[in-house]
């Protein structure tokens, strides 16, 4: 963000004439509105979407696909139909925690958006203790999520607020361990180090450097699942026992303020993965191919195209596994809470311990060479296992008998 | 050693659901979109004996009022009488109440002529209950009785 600043400011004489910690703050604050308004909303409308479409094709229906063009436009109708409804205040309900619980969930949920890089210059802040900041704006919507449900005034709620706040906690445990993990490989917390010390192609992405971090890979992933109270973990809101959970009572606008939270919190997940793991926006070669394509020769356009290149290869990333996600949701059952905790205690906790220890060794005493191989060899697995999942997809595919139809628009 | 099965069998059964549900996006839908995105009608998919709305064809309805005498629930009313023009028996009214009909077809049973019949359309919905009584005979006219030709 810094070295876009300034080369903004060395473009444009009227930047120049203000004091710099003017330029750079109002930037910040007009890329962070941005992110908000132009990306998140948008982002929570479209997921909204594709999530009811994936769930009808699994279930072997179409989802919806009338309103707008193959129903495009039905998130912005439901969320018209949500705005208009009253805001109701139980009488009962606790009125100042009731009202400003949302923002808590809210804010906890967008603060988290300002640390992360969506390319090599385009991070809101960039600052040395970049992952421990997402780790405290998770435990931040922890409290909105109990106050809700306890403000509520209501039995549902309460236990939803309840759980949500024990399945927090307890996540957090092997996430940050995990987190911990990546902290040793690379020896830095800041995100763009982290993002530095990978590549763009498969062999430098940390999931494949070694067994352990390939295992810390799926421990972060299921930890973040918990933690964003998605399917299979979403105990908090679980519909066939607790109406709605934790946001039982609410309605109108406030209610919209946690729905766009739940969905913030799916891009959150798929990003902060992408980031950890799978490289980042590192995009190898392809920036300078598209600034070649084009033939730009302003910096300025040169670092735009750089930039644009970067932001979408980290949202293809960052989207397939909100994909993964949204299937997951739909495949698995819903776990009861002590098989919960009995993943998260017994064995997310240990493994991740074991990794942790097994970490701090490889990084003492395995040499580079090592590593190489050990990249290699995972590097292979991990194509094989996509491979493999492509074969049986076909092979349930041939097994069912069933008519295809590729077109997912139909 | 369950704790190592637990997690293997985890792992396996996610991996195998995973390749089912991601089957599914590429398996055809099973929903048929019903009123208006069907590829033929849906009254045409019907069973051919299908009980549907009761069709009358005037020309051939001897005015016998059997079917009116049958049904159970008096949705068949036949007005018929002496026209002092024409001197002869002739038919002024034939009407089906389908908000009353229950479709129990013993209408259609004594009709000597197969007149009153069931057809396959069934979609009644309305926002005024009275356009649900068919009227067979329109605008006053007189249909004079069928009488079979003798032999």
């Amino acid at each position: 963000m810094e070295n876009f600043i300034t080369n903004m400011i060395a473009q444009c004489s009227w930047l120049q004439s203000l004091p710099k910690w003017v330029v750079v703050f109002g930037f910040q604050i007009f890329f962070s509105v941005l992110i908000l308004f132009a990306f998140v909303a948008i982002f929570a409308m479209l997921a909204g979407y594709v999530e009811r479409r994936v769930a009808g094709r699994i279930q072997s229906r179409i989802g919806p696909n009338r309103v707008g063009p193959q129903g495009i436009l039905q998130s912005l109708a439901d969320g018209i139909k949500v705005f208009l409804k009253e805001d109701v205040v139980p009488t009962a309900a606790d009125p100042i925690l009731f009202r400003i619980a949302p923002y808590f969930v809210f804010v906890g949920m967008f603060l988290a958006f300002v640390a992360i890089p969506f390319s090599a210059q385009w991070v809101i802040s960039d600052f040395n203790l970049g992952i421990f900041y997402l780790l405290a704006c998770e435990a931040l919507v922890v409290i909105g999520i109990v106050m809700s449900g306890w403000a509520s005034n209501n039995k549902w709620s309460l236990i939803g607020g309840m759980r949500s706040a024990a399945q927090i906690v307890s996540y957090e445990v092997p996430v940050s361990l995990t987190i911990l993990m990546i902290v040793l490989w690379c020896g830095t917390m800041d995100i763009q180090q982290i993002i530095l010390s990978q590549g763009p192609m498969p062999w430098h992405w940390h999931v494949f450097q070694n067994p352990f971090l390939f295992i810390g890979f799926f421990i972060f992933f299921i930890g973040s699942l918990a933690e964003g109270n998605r399917m299979p973990f979403d105990m908090p809101e679980a519909e066939s026992e607790l109406v709605s959970g934790y946001n039982t009572e609410y309605s109108g606008f406030r209610f919209i303020i946690f729905f766009f939270a739940e969905f913030a919190n799916l891009y959150l997940i798929g990003a902060i993965v992408t980031i950890l793991f799978l490289g980042g926006w590192q995009a190898g070669v392809l920036p300078e191919f598209f600034v070649s394509i084009f033939g730009a020769e302003n910096p300025w356009i040169v670092a735009l195209i750089k930039n644009f290149t970067q932001l979408f290869v980290f949202q293809a990333k960052a989207l397939v596994l909100v994909f993964v996600i949204i299937q997951l949701r739909w495949t698995l059952p819903r776990v009861r809470v002590d098989q919960l905790m009995a993943l998260c205690w017994k064995y997310l906790v240990p493994i991740s311990f074991v990794n942790l220890l097994a970490i701090s060794f490889w990084v003492v005493f395995v040499p580079e060479i090592g590593t190489k191989i050990t990249a290699g060899v995972m590097t292979t697995f991990g194509a094989i296992i996509f491979i493999y999942f492509f074969y049986r997809v076909y092979w349930q595919l041939k097994f069912s008998k069933a008519k295809i139809r590729m077109n997912p628009f139909s | 050693m369950s704790y190592l099965g637990n997690i293997v069998s985890s792992v396996q059964t996610v991996f195998e659901g995973l390749t089912i549900t991601f089957s599914h996006l590429f398996r055809e839908p099973m929903t048929i979109q019903y009123p208006d995105r069907t590829p033929i009608p849906v009254k045409d998919t019907l069973p051919l004996r299908y009980r549907g709305f009761l069709d009358v064809q005037t020309d051939i309805c001897t005015g016998c009022t059997l079917c009116q005498k049958a049904c159970p629930i008096d949705c068949i009313l036949i007005e018929a009488g002496k026209d002092p023009e024409l001197g002869q028996r002739v038919m002024t009214r034939f009407a089906v109440d389908l908000s009353k009909c229950m479709y129990c077809g013993l209408c259609t049973e004594p009709c000597p002529t197969g007149a009153i019949r069931f057809t396959r359309e069934f979609e009644a919905a309305t926002y005024d209950v009275k356009t649900l009584v068919r009227e067979y005979i329109l605008n006053g006219e007189k249909i004079v009785p069928y009488k079979a030709p003798k032999k």
